[in-house]
């Protein structure tokens, strides 16, 4: 019994042609959710197999790839993925966003802009974002269909009226060339805004819904808010404890067991490179 | 002052080592062979045979041994390779009738034609602990059927029909659904709905088929007929255009009978549900059968108050590769979401006149 050999990036070629198609038309209808006949990927459905589908249909071999999960380099998914491409594919890597090609992403959106030379892929758990509002496909179909989005407008007041404010903090509903109402899978809302206008063209695979979806380049993408509740994103009062940056998003790191926390960029690139180290 | 959060790379290639280590086992036992998997671990080799979707006896075993015996993970293992297969076509349609039996049951009738045969099979054993399994006993010589393995037995549902007491089997024309070409969509046809059983999660397909018993969307089923046995399948290549046998395998199919449908113009008849599986999987294929009738409350005209008779709940949860993918992915890092949540409900909770913001940072 011999280890079979793999077509570059591991999927078979009429499986790459088919991706490519759904992802065509993805583009042509910016938003909308576009049924592909998803495979079984050799890593776990909810780890990221939708948007390894969207990059294996989409690489060749002069692409430099980089691939992030919660804006690091060095988490173990996104080592896992990126050791996947080079080990199918043999392509070439980078951590520097600058540099990459390809961009794929788990839950943020660097913070250095992007350029029309680039694709940002999304891993994307749940594509639908009426999803928690409505489980049955059959009726969220029809709700996009007939631009039918009051349910998520109503769900978006009754947060301010519990809250006083909108609730929803990540994979924030946005509604993309004012035509459909898309989830920008669980990217904190902080980078909804980098989805608008954006000069990279933005794919969002979800393998297990079996689900691609497209914002092309320089697209209009506004998140979802009211006149009297704008949108808004989050802000941290302290900057950076590496590269001093009050921009960026920040994670919170847990220092000892007496509280004591610390902020550091979430993206280590874009930290590097303030600290000059990049 | 740095905490060392994102250690990636390392960690993975420690975990793999350690991994390997510990499906390895004791080095001083020996290794399992593929062979001693694939002969003896033989229900184990079809449930991932037949939830991975490939026929393939060597693979599957090398499967459940990498998996360490974790069978879902096996599965998975299958359905990930054979991802990477390219596809030829449709074999022939198979006929189940010329299947050659080495169990064949049936509860609805005491002798049928053909004959009730027992075969390989726990149902009538004492579940006693056997120690002499514990060492490699001598066997007692097996009792081999007088004629060889019959084929060609007629179905016990066909007697029904020949009355007119059933329903025909619905079928449509044309090339049936393929939920691995094309993604699955509502409604689905009984074709689509099949193949995802016959993928789908014995477990799962087991649980939905016994609350059907207890009462959420009764079939009152009949096993009308269970039978266990060996089919060969034909291929036809385009450049030869006549049909080739590229192999046999091992199939266990049931057809349940279950409750009657009739109208003022119609004369009431019992209806079908149909299960069938790779290997000897006697527990899937009934489960299967149950559930596939389950789904068809809505074509039969009857109330929808189940889980198991809604098509979408079921369709869509069946599947333990993708089911085991999602809930485990919950162990992969959310600190950026979880971040975003601790920013606002800190916020949430300062409104209210408290410092717990300050208090924190």
């Amino acid at each position: 019994m011999n280890a079979p050999a793999y077509n570059f990036a591991y999927l078979n070629e009429q499986t790459k042609r088919m991706i490519r198609r759904a992802i065509l038309k993805a583009i042509a209808i910016p938003g909308y959710q576009v049924p592909f006949a998803s495979r079984e990927m050799p890593m776990p459905y909810g780890w990221g197999t939708g948007g390894v589908q969207v990059t294996a249909a989409i690489l060749t071999p002069e692409d430099r790839l980089k691939v992030i999960d919660q804006g690091a380099d060095d988490t173990t998914n996104a080592v896992s993925i990126r050791k996947f491409f080079v080990k199918t594919a043999g392509v070439a890597t980078t951590e520097r966003t600058a540099e990459a090609s390809i961009i794929q992403t788990r839950h943020r959106i660097p913070e250095a802009p992007l350029t029309e030379d680039q694709v940002l892929v999304f891993q994307v758990p749940i594509p639908e974002p009426l999803r928690f509002l409505e489980p049955r496909e059959t009726e969220t179909r029809k709700m996009h269909a007939l631009e039918e989005y009051g349910v998520m407008h109503v769900k978006l007041y009754e947060d301010i009226a519990q809250y006083g404010e909108i609730a929803t903090t990540y994979a924030y509903p946005a509604k993309v060339a004012d035509r459909y109402v898309f989830d920008p899978s669980p990217i904190p809302k902080f980078d909804n805004p980098k989805l608008d206008d954006c000069p990279a063209l933005q794919l969002f695979g979800a393998g297990r819904e079996k689900r691609i979806y497209a914002v092309p380049p320089y697209t209009k993408v506004k998140s979802l808010d009211f006149e009297d509740h704008p949108f808004e994103v989050q802000r941290w009062s302290e900057p950076c404890a590496l590269c001093g940056s009050t921009a960026s998003f920040l994670d919170e790191i847990v220092m000892d067991d007496k509280g004591k926390r610390m902020f550091v960029c979430s993206d280590t690139d874009f930290c590097a490179k303030q600290r000059g180290e990049a | 002052m740095y905490v060392a959060v994102k250690g990636g790379e390392q960690a993975i290639d420690a975990a793999h080592r350690l991994l390997a280590e510990e499906r390895r086992g004791d080095p001083g036992v020996p290794s399992l062979t593929l062979a001693q998997i694939a002969e003896q671990l033989t229900l184990a080799v079809d449930r991932v045979m037949n939830e991975g979707s490939l026929y393939d006896r060597e693979l599957a075993a090398l499967a459940v041994k990498q998996a360490r015996g974790d069978l879902i993970e096996a599965i998975f293992l299958i359905r990930a390779a054979r991802t990477t297969l390219a596809r030829f076509g449709y074999s022939e349609p198979l006929e189940t009738q010329n299947m050659r039996v080495k169990r064949r049951v049936s509860a609805a009738f005491k002798d049928i034609p053909g004959g009730q045969i027992l075969g390989p099979t726990f149902d009538y054993t004492h579940r006693l602990l056997d120690f002499s399994l514990a060492g490699d006993p001598e066997l007692p010589e097996a009792a081999a059927a007088p004629s060889g393995l019959p084929g060609g037995l007629p179905r016990v549902l066909g007697l029904l029909d020949a009355e007119g007491l059933i329903e025909q089997p619905s079928a449509e024309a044309g090339q049936p659904a393929d939920l691995t070409q094309d993604p699955l969509n509502f409604p689905a046809g009984r074709d689509l709905r099949l193949q995802n059983l016959a993928r789908g999660d014995e477990g799962f397909l087991l649980a939905l088929a016994y609350s059907t018993q207890r009462g959420y969307g009764r079939t009152h089923p009949f096993a009308g007929e269970i039978r266990v046995g060996m089919l060969e399948v034909s291929f036809t290549p385009e450049e030869l255009g006549f049909p080739v046998v590229i192999g046999e395998i091992t199939l266990t199919e049931c057809e349940m009978i279950n409750q009657f449908k009739g109208s003022a113009t119609v004369k009431p008849q019992f209806t079908r549900g149909y299960g069938l599986c790779f290997g000897q999987s006697e527990r899937k294929a009934m489960s299967m059968a149950l559930v596939d009738r389950s789904l068809r409350a809505g074509e039969l005209g009857e109330e929808l108050t189940a889980p198991a008779q809604d098509e979408e709940f079921v369709l869509s949860h069946s599947d333990n590769v993708q089911a085991t993918g999602f809930v485990e992915h919950l162990k992969l890092p959310h600190y950026v979401d979880f971040q975003s949540e601790l920013v606002m409900l800190r916020r949430m909770r300062s409104d209210d006149g408290k410092d717990e913001l300050e208090a924190a940072e």
